[in-house]
């Protein structure tokens, strides 16, 4: 018998663990089982593994990095939004002191474009984002003023700026390989049912058209990145600010026309990115990378604000179409949808965005009869990009400001036709899935979120003091009004049949017994490497300061896809947790024979092997891990997730979309002042259902995040344009929300027993914004009366139904 | 030539040490902090004063570190997020915001904190409301604010705790 370990009361609870909190896809769990007080270390609100270098500033970003002997890189932006490029000079700028490189599309090493977006636009350019020329000098100064004096000639063209004048007869194509304006491989259809016949059973029909805004992620880091080239085997070292490192590598080798693996990715403390920090951060690398072999020396770029408005990517604009059906008892019978978005000049996003889209249109009901067409167009504006819940928001504004539209249309109350439509368990989605051997508790969470709110109570009282102001005409309670919305939606979790989820993880214990481990997903900010620490440390049943986590660096871990979808607790976790076990199960065999005991009497705790029920019988983990590295035990792996197939029928749009789906129920209360149209959101409820919060803290953190930015979306922010001019590109104009303009945000975490993600968690991050605009859209129809069908809920629109708004093109009609 | 690149001499006291720096008229206190002290705690989000992640303490007032020339930072006393730390032990105020999970991307930490330090010196018991305007600078797209405020909230009463 070993000595010295002490086990913490913690620690003895832990001993009744069952080995089966910690499934694998497949695996079932009992009924019954929930989270409550069973683990020491997830489920549990521990502060983040990070939170120490960010509070004191030493937590390196990007732009944080210097080399000596280091360049400054800088970009010539296109003056117009369509124009031909008659000639460049760069004579003026070559002979300037301090400057080491000009360089034009015709110098580029490797391929001009990666994936459609071009390094260096050479004869032609499509929006005013893009490149034609960069520099790299001794200083950002000399580097700006060897910019300023490059002379470019143009022919201006004409452009096209909206989804009405891309789909237009005869219209001007935007790119030569995208007839009739449509995005490449956009076009997603769901076929199901007959919805002819659907809406001949219908008692009530309505056609409705709603539209969302072009929106900046607006992460408060802007881009940077430094590229150090290596002179020996012509390789270089990327550091940045990247939401997708190999997706970067991809794009450096590219641009330098190299293997890939000469590519060294290293992800930086990463100050927000939301889906943004991709097609931008692979343009910037490439051009620094390109510059830093052409002189031989670090380059660094940053991108001031106004930049990264420029060349970054937006959330798509949506026109939503929608025709729908219900029988006098609020039964839906049919659903018919064309949902198009404007993609921007390049794009290679909306094909992904507009698949979940498809999967989406119809929100979390059960319809018999469904047919959606989604596509993208081209026009002569900045390129959509992933933001924060992809599609989804849009989506959902539409379709959930339909279902309160046709409850009106069918005199039932909002609530009763959602409920009576909601997904329960064994429902049949849009696109044919069945919802079996997953957690759908739908029903229940809004029921939740509906007392919570005290919905009906809160609703029936402001619509009595609404008539009791209009009663007192002239008074000023008139002027405020007060209104309560509620919206609902399921979610996908992680990219289901978009594209391959497979990704890993490493983990690796130290002969001190600290466990080292990495992951191809990113933290971004929300908190994945403290969510992954958990995970490993809970399986191992060690305490979470000894884990050591490393961010992303793409020559020591395989490419495990993109940091996106949610994916990376709810897939990342899965692969994190696999390592986790085979490291584990070593190290038991290990810790059995030095105990002389069989390993599968051994269980863990805060750093401590011992038998199950005699913990008497003890030994540190250090003391394992030390024994098992010194005896040639394997004790790091490298764990590949693989994810069932879930097969798909493009033409149909019909199969298993995802493993299992998040579920969601925010009620908006807000107040409107109907003299100047101000909306005023005055409270948030949202409920959750997160499958179990592997740390509620940053779980809350997430909703709290997604309600502000929901909320930016309903009734503040829009990129405004000038044909393809962005004419807002800084925080002066393009206003995002303030601690002064939140509302009372009241996130409800809702636990429930789905079998699919590591320790039962769901996706949660995009979740935690998609349903937002849609409540707070009701919310203010309920005050006001009046239906807006267009984002965001500005002063004007709220006051005179239309947007004032400069220039033209945008989404307003 | 304009008058930009003109060389001056600043010298200021940065976190109780004293400094003198040689760079040209144009200079911001930003870049003087970063790009010459290498004190890159303090982040540049904006470079108009709207976003607030430049913020640092001078001579007592928060401001934003973009619109100050650093020429008229001669003489002052500055204060950044790299001076709240003291012998290895955090500041009330970042402690709090550790606790109250206040941080996620954390680029606008620094400022953040920067500015609750500013509000709570001025004003050791704020309300919730005086909080949220003595933040209403820092723009964080992350939070929703809610745990920042938490946060400082907390870190208040810490700090008044400690002085009674």
């Amino acid at each position: 018998m070993q000595g010295g370990a002490v086990i913490t009361a913690e620690a003895m609870k832990s001993c009744d663990r069952e080995p089966v909190v910690s499934q694998m896809p497949g695996e079932a769990i009992p009924e019954g089982q929930r989270s409550d007080g069973r683990y020491c270390v997830v489920n549990k609100p521990v502060p983040r593994v990070d939170a120490y270098e960010k509070v004191t500033g030493r937590a390196k970003y990007a732009a944080d990095i210097y080399f000596p002997n280091m360049l400054y890189g800088k970009v010539l932006r296109s003056r117009y939004s369509h124009a031909r490029i008659l000639s460049v000079d760069t004579s003026a700028a070559e002979a300037m002191p301090g400057v080491y490189c000009v360089l034009t599309a015709k110098d580029l090493p490797g391929e001009q474009s990666w994936s459609t977006y071009l390094f260096l636009a050479g004869d032609e350019v499509r929006y005013t984002g893009d490149a034609i020329a960069m520099v790299a000098a001794e200083t950002p100064q000399i580097a700006e003023e060897a910019i300023r004096a490059i002379k470019v000639e143009y022919e201006p063209l004409p452009g096209v700026y909206s989804i009405e004048e891309a789909l237009a007869e005869g219209a001007l194509q935007v790119q030569d390989y995208a007839p009739g304006n449509i995005v490449r491989n956009t076009h997603w259809p769901v076929r199901k049912g007959n919805v002819e016949e659907g809406f001949a059973k219908s008692d009530v029909i309505i056609e409705r058209e709603y539209r969302t805004q072009y929106i900046e992620h607006a992460y408060i880091e802007p881009e940077a990145a430094v590229v150090v080239p290596n002179p020996v085997d012509g390789s270089v070292t990327v550091y940045g600010s990247l939401q997708n490192p190999f997706m970067t590598r991809r794009a450096v080798a590219v641009a330098l026309g190299t293997q890939i693996g000469k590519v060294h990715v290293i992800q930086q403390t990463l100050g927000g990115s939301f889906g943004g920090k991709e097609e931008v951060m692979g343009l910037m690398c490439g051009r620094a990378a390109v510059m830093a072999v052409k002189t031989g020396r670090p380059v660094k770029m940053v991108n001031t604000r106004e930049e990264s408005f420029l060349e970054s990517a937006k959330r798509h604009p949506f026109r939503l179409r929608y025709k729908v059906g219900a029988t006098r008892d609020g039964k839906i019978q049919a659903f018919e949808a064309e949902l198009v978005d404007e993609g921007g000049a390049y794009n290679s996003q909306a094909q992904f965005m507009n698949w979940r889209a498809c999967v989406h249109t119809t929100g979390c009901y059960e319809i018999p009869n469904v047919k959606v067409d989604v596509y993208a167009v081209h026009t002569n504006k900045v390129y959509g990009g992933a933001m924060r819940g992809y599609s989804s928001p849009q989506v959902i504004f539409g379709q959930e400001s339909l279902m309160d539209e046709l409850a009106e249309a069918l005199g039932m109350d909002p609530v009763e036709l959602r409920l009576k439509n909601a997904f329960r368990p064994g429902s049949v989605t849009a696109t044919g899935h069945k919802l079996e051997g997953q957690s759908v508790p739908l029903v229940d969470l809004i029921k939740r979120v509906l007392d919570e709110t005290d919905f009906f109570a809160v609703r029936e009282r402001y619509r009595k003091e609404r008539e009791e102001a209009a009663q007192s005409t002239g008074a000023p309670e008139g002027r405020l009004r007060k209104g309560i919305g509620l919206a609902a939606s399921f979610r996908g979790c992680g990219l289901g049949a978009e594209s391959p989820d497979a990704t890993g993880a490493f983990v690796a214990v130290m002969d001190d017994g600290s466990v080292l481990i990495r992951s191809g997903l990113t933290d971004n900010g929300q908190g994945l490497s403290t969510a992954h620490a958990q995970i490993v440390a809970e399986e191992l049943g060690v305490k979470i300061e000894d884990i050591v986590y490393q961010r992303v660096d793409t020559s020591s871990i395989p490419d495990g896809g993109m940091t996106v979808a949610s994916r990376g607790t709810f897939t990342g976790g899965r692969a994190m947790l696999g390592a986790a076990r085979e490291v584990k199960k070593a190290l038991f065999e290990v810790a059995a024979r030095m105990l002389e005991c069989d390993p599968e009497d051994l269980t863990s705790a805060e750093g401590i092997i011992f038998v199950k029920g005699d913990p008497s019988r003890s030994i540190t983990f250090k003391e394992v891990a030390n024994r098992a590295f010194w005896s040639g035990r394997e004790v790091s792996k490298l764990f590949w997730f693989i994810p069932p197939d879930l097969p798909w029928d493009r033409p149909t749009g019909q199969g298993p979309a995802f493993p299992t789906y998040a579920y969601a129920c925010v009620v908006a209360e807000v107040q409107v002042d109907m003299e100047t149209g101000a909306v005023d959101v005055l409270k948030v409820t949202a409920g959750h259902d997160v499958g179990m919060a592997i740390n509620p803290a940053l779980a809350k953190g997430q909703i709290y995040g997604g309600i502000a930015m929901g909320m930016g979306m309903a009734i503040m922010e829009e990129v405004e344009f000038s044909d393809g001019d962005i004419l807002n590109p800084n925080f002066d104009e393009y206003i995002i929300p303030t601690s002064m303009d939140v509302p009372e945000a009241k996130p409800i975490l809702y636990e429930s027993d789905d079998p699919v993600g590591p320790f039962r968690a769901k996706s949660l991050g995009e979740g935690a914004m998609e349903c937002v605009a849609a409540a707070i859209a009701n919310a203010v129809a309920d005050a006001t009366g009046r239906r807006i069908r267009e984002l965001p809920l500005n002063l004007e629109r709220v006051l005179l139904g239309k947007s004032l708004k400069r220039g033209k093109g945008g989404a307003s009609k | 030539m304009d008058t930009g690149s003109r060389e001056i001499e600043v010298n200021l006291t940065v976190n109780g040490k004293k400094v003198t720096v040689t760079c040209p008229a144009n200079t911001r206190l930003l870049d003087l902090l970063r790009d010459y002290l290498h004190l890159t705690g303090t982040k540049e989000g904006c470079g108009i004063g709207e976003c607030g992640a430049c913020t640092v303490i001078m001579d007592g007032k928060a401001v934003n570190s973009c619109l100050v020339l650093a020429g008229s930072a001669d003489g002052s006393e500055i204060i950044t997020i790299e001076g709240m730390e003291k012998d290895g032990k955090l500041h009330p105020i970042q402690e709090a915001f550790v606790r109250n999970n206040a941080i996620q991307c954390g680029f606008c930490t620094p400022g953040m904190v920067m500015s609750a330090k500013a509000l709570l010196d001025a004003n050791p018991d704020p309300t919730e409301e005086e909080i949220k305007i003595g933040i209403s600078g820092n723009l964080c797209r992350c939070t929703g604010y809610k745990q920042i405020v938490d946060a400082i909230k907390e870190a208040a009463e810490v700090l008044r705790r400690r002085t009674a």
